[in-house]
């Protein structure tokens, strides 16, 4: 399907908001906006893969709308088809899941008329081939969002979320917007055809390069930029959440692959340092904080920095390697990044989309009142403990094969010539296994705090499994986590054209590799059977199982005075949410979270109970933040005083800028 | 040009900028008065010089206009609101009268140096004219700057505007209906000013802009 179609599609998709505004709060509403969306973004997804696998030719369309003399470009490649497809397949899957989920919300007037919008927007950006309509459909996708997280406005926290999403999503679309005019040059060439043929300066290219971490970071969720994104991700309805952390930070990533790869002409030696530094520490303070907080859904959109940052790691590699002409290497990290982009994508969703679930069924978020959710909620249960898997980076499901080749890619670095790069890529490699390490521990102590033990809240004894259409929607992505898992020779062929146009090179074709193996680089180095991992595992789980059942003594036993344990019936004595995490917390309290731990202990007699309470705040907001906000009240404070004068003063100030101006004048050569 | 016309034209428009000088040094507000209606005098005669050597007829109604209004009206006006408003006795200096002095002097050169430079290759007479307007809007501005009490900066205001009556005629082919427009809206600021000034007073007693400037404080 040509551009001509795509854009039909996002035309459906603005028609259905409007169509939404007009069908008002009714409950049929809800239920015909969502299936109209899941058509469209199923077409649309059928479209863009096809375009994928056939590797189809790029083709463009310009119409006449948008800047005089310029007109809106639009033009699909492969990276664009596989983005397109990510995109849609995430929005079909959530458009599947709201219908279940979004009868259940209370206000749907604010959510259903942005909904398709949303969708509309990203499909936009990703077709846009020149900077006006790029950066319109990125603000458009901003605004939408933007709404969408206010849609619950009522509680403070929100309140404060959309304001600093919507001032960080201003500051990055201006970094854009700055990164584009560069580009563009003097002569105004808004085309990316044009950008192409043209390479800038190196130093344009490197302020391009900064700008253009600092736009699409922002919106990706770098630190130290990635502030909003832990506000606004779990305050939109759980659907939304996911499209914007599953589905929008990879819109993000595209832009930062569009510019960097495709429009800034040849890359530096040092272009890839930066990208990759920044990544690095994204992965692993991402996950520190994902892993000490108690709100389901915001240790998820931590989470979700922390695949930003694996990805980023992944494009930092994959530009060293083409700036030291390893084109091959180039192409290996390249296929990580894009491979973890499609998997985040995949378990992301499916894990708000469960998070959304025990919302639904439990009206908690809140993991200190959850636990024992797997015996009430057992799919919803089994499809999160997939995605927890998954995104712990375990074999045989996907989130193990990207990260594996993201780590192949860090150990082809000794062939690299420069002892700096060669010092530095094994640190960065240190410092995603650290953040692997800890997404594990992250995972465990989501899915095992909320679904497994005792429930601590009565809301969690009673809750009970979701609607159909909820779990069809999280089925269908735990099923292709695995499928993308045992099968990723497949996914990595399918990306062989992306990877090509980026790189100027490619693995070696997977799938004709016997047995479902992959090996990246050689087979003599390193090789991955996902499917033969999976037989393992699963031809062991069924053995312990029956031995378990067969050798375990059926005979009566009196129990011991100790209880296993739980001598004591109350679900308090089981391990919280902060009790699992507390040993983090005190290694990297200090320096990371700047954690403060208060204990209230009353003296013997006192009746009141003891407290103990802690206190975290992110560094980035001490470290950046504080002092530009510090210097805009103080100049604010400053300024404030002319509100203030008198009319005299008001003259003097009148004639002294005449006066200087005059000087100026006088003294200009 | 005559070479005549043009230094009678200038030394009309040295005249003002030395009476912009002379108002600028009067403490008393009867003296001020008086300086003003001369300054308007110079003005509307330097006008009228303008309109014989330009020999643009339009300009006599402009000198009317100024002589009859600006040195003759409005100077009586403000003489009987100085008068009702009882403050003829009154001194007064923000900055002292050298430094103002010294500070005109230097506005003066500023304002020759720029204009100078900036209109090269334009009418000699026009550029003198404009040099010279430039200078008494300065001082007229200057006036006001260090100036408290309200009539003295009305009168500051009064003689910024003949600068640009200065300037307006200084340029050949200024219609009519501007110059017409501006006396207008002089004479509008006059009244508003006048009625502003008693109700000042009623309220203050007083018409020093301290005054002004104190009760606003004080209700933030």
């Amino acid at each position: 399907m040509p551009p001509a179609g795509f854009l039909l599609g996002d035309a459906a998709l603005l028609a259905l908001g409007a169509m939404a505004i007009v069908l008002g709060r009714g409950r049929s509403a809800s239920a015909f906006l969502y299936s109209g969306a899941l058509i469209v973004s199923l077409l649309l997804f059928g479209a863009a893969l096809s375009r994928l696998v056939t590797a189809a030719e790029p083709s463009t369309l310009v119409l006449p709308i948008g800047l005089p003399w310029v007109g809106a470009h639009f033009r699909i490649d492969a990276l664009a088809s596989f983005f397109l497809s990510v995109v849609n397949f995430g929005a079909a899957s959530a458009s599947l899941y709201a219908l279940g989920y979004g009868r259940r919300e209370h206000e749907p007037s604010r959510v259903l008329p942005f909904f398709p919008a949303f969708l509309a927007g990203m499909n936009l950006v990703l077709i846009a081939d020149d900077a006006y309509s790029f950066l319109v459909s990125w603000e458009f996708m901003s605004l939408a969002s933007w709404a969408l997280v206010m849609a619950h406005h009522r509680e403070d926290e929100n309140l404060r979320a959309g304001l600093v999403y919507i001032v960080m999503a201003s500051i990055g679309t201006f970094a854009l917007l700055l990164a584009f005019g560069l580009l563009a040059g003097p002569g105004g060439h808004y085309a990316f055809a044009q950008m192409r043929a043209d390479a800038p300066s190196p130093l344009v290219a490197a302020t391009v390069l900064g700008l253009v971490l600092v736009g699409a970071g922002s919106k990706a969720g770098l630190v130290p930029l990635h502030v909003w994104l832990p506000l606004a991700h779990p305050a939109a309805p759980s659907h939304v959440s996911a499209l914007m952390s599953g589905v929008m930070t990879k819109v993000a990533v595209y832009g930062f692959i569009r510019v960097v790869f495709d429009l800034l002409g040849p890359i530096d030696w040092w272009w890839g340092i930066p990208v990759m530094v920044v990544g690095a520490a994204t992965a692993v303070i991402g996950v520190l904080f994902a892993l000490v907080q108690t709100d389901l859904k915001r240790v998820l959109a931590y989470s979700t920095i922390e695949n930003i940052g694996v990805v980023f790691v992944a494009l930092g590699l994959s530009l060293v390697f083409m700036a030291n002409g390893f084109s091959v290497a180039a192409a290996l990290a390249m296929t990580a990044a894009l491979f973890h982009v499609l998997n985040h994508a995949l378990f992301k969703s499916l894990l708000f989309f469960g998070a959304g679930a025990v919302l639904t069924s439990t009206g908690e978020r809140d993991m200190g009142k959850l636990g024992g959710l797997l015996n009430l909620m057992p799919a919803t249960g089994l499809f999160m403990l997939v995605g927890c898997a998954a995104i712990s980076a375990l074999p045989p499901l996907n989130g193990f094969v990207s990260e594996w080749l993201v780590f192949q890619a860090i150990l082809l670095s000794p062939s690299l010539l420069s002892w700096a790069l060669k010092l530095l890529i094994p640190a960065a490699g240190a410092m995603l296994a650290l953040a692997a390490a800890l997404a594990g521990a992250c995972f465990v102590r989501a899915f095992g705090i909320a679904f497994l033990g005792r429930p601590r809240s009565s809301a969690a004894e009673n809750a009970v499994e979701v609607d159909r259409f909820s779990l069809t929607a999280m089925g269908a992505l735990a099923v292709l986590c695995l499928l993308a898992g045992i099968f990723p020779g497949q996914v990595i062929d399918a990306l062989t054209p992306v990877v090509r146009d980026l790189t100027g090179a490619n693995l070696v074709s997977q799938s004709a590799i016997p047995w479902v193996s992959i090996a990246p680089v050689a087979e003599s180095r390193s090789s991955y059977n996902g499917l033969l991992v999976f037989f393992f595992i699963g031809m062991s789980a069924l053995l312990a199982a029956y031995v378990v059942h067969r050798l375990a003594s059926r005979a009566i036993r009196r129990a011991p005075a100790w209880d296993c344990g739980f001598p004591d019936a109350s679900p308090l004595t089981q391990y919280s949410p902060d009790s699992f995490s507390q040993p983090i917390r005190r290694v990297y309290g200090n320096f990371a979270f700047r954690a403060t731990e208060r204990l209230d202990m009353p003296p013997p007699g006192e009746l009141r109970p003891a407290r103990f309470k802690v206190e975290m705040v992110d560094i980035a907001w001490e470290v950046f933040y504080a002092p530009v906000i510090g210097g805009v009240n103080r100049l604010a404070t400053w300024f404030n005083r002319m509100q203030f004068l008198t009319i005299r003063q008001y003259l003097s100030l009148v004639f002294g800028a005449l006066v200087f101006l005059l000087l100026v004048l006088a003294s200009w050569a | 040009m005559d070479r005549l016309d043009f230094d009678i034209a200038h030394m009309f428009a040295g005249g003002l900028v030395l009476v912009s000088f002379m108002l600028l040094y009067q403490d008393r507000l009867y003296a001020l008065l008086n300086m003003f209606a001369a300054q308007a005098l110079v003005l509307a005669v330097s006008v009228a010089w303008q309109a014989y050597i330009q020999d643009a007829p339009h300009l006599y109604i402009t000198a009317a206009i100024t002589l009859i209004f600006k040195a003759i009206v409005i100077p009586l006006a403000l003489h009987r609101i100085v008068g009702r408003l009882r403050i003829q006795r009154q001194v007064e200096t923000v900055v002292s009268t050298v430094p103002t002095m010294l500070a005109g002097i230097a506005l003066v050169s500023l304002s020759m140096v720029v204009m100078l430079r900036v209109t090269q290759g334009a009418d000699v007479l026009a550029r003198e004219d404009l040099a010279f307007a430039l200078s008494v809007v300065l001082l007229g501005l200057l006036m006001m700057v260090t100036r408290s009490n309200a009539v003295s900066q009305v009168v500051g205001f009064m003689s910024l505007e003949n600068g640009l009556i200065l300037a307006a005629t200084g340029a050949r082919g200024m219609p009519l209906v501007v110059e017409i427009s501006v006396a207008f809206s002089i004479l509008i600021a006059l009244i508003v000013v006048g009625i502003f000034l008693f109700r000042i007073r009623e309220r203050f007693d007083s018409v020093d802009l301290h005054a002004l400037d104190g009760s606003k404080v004080n209700r933030i």
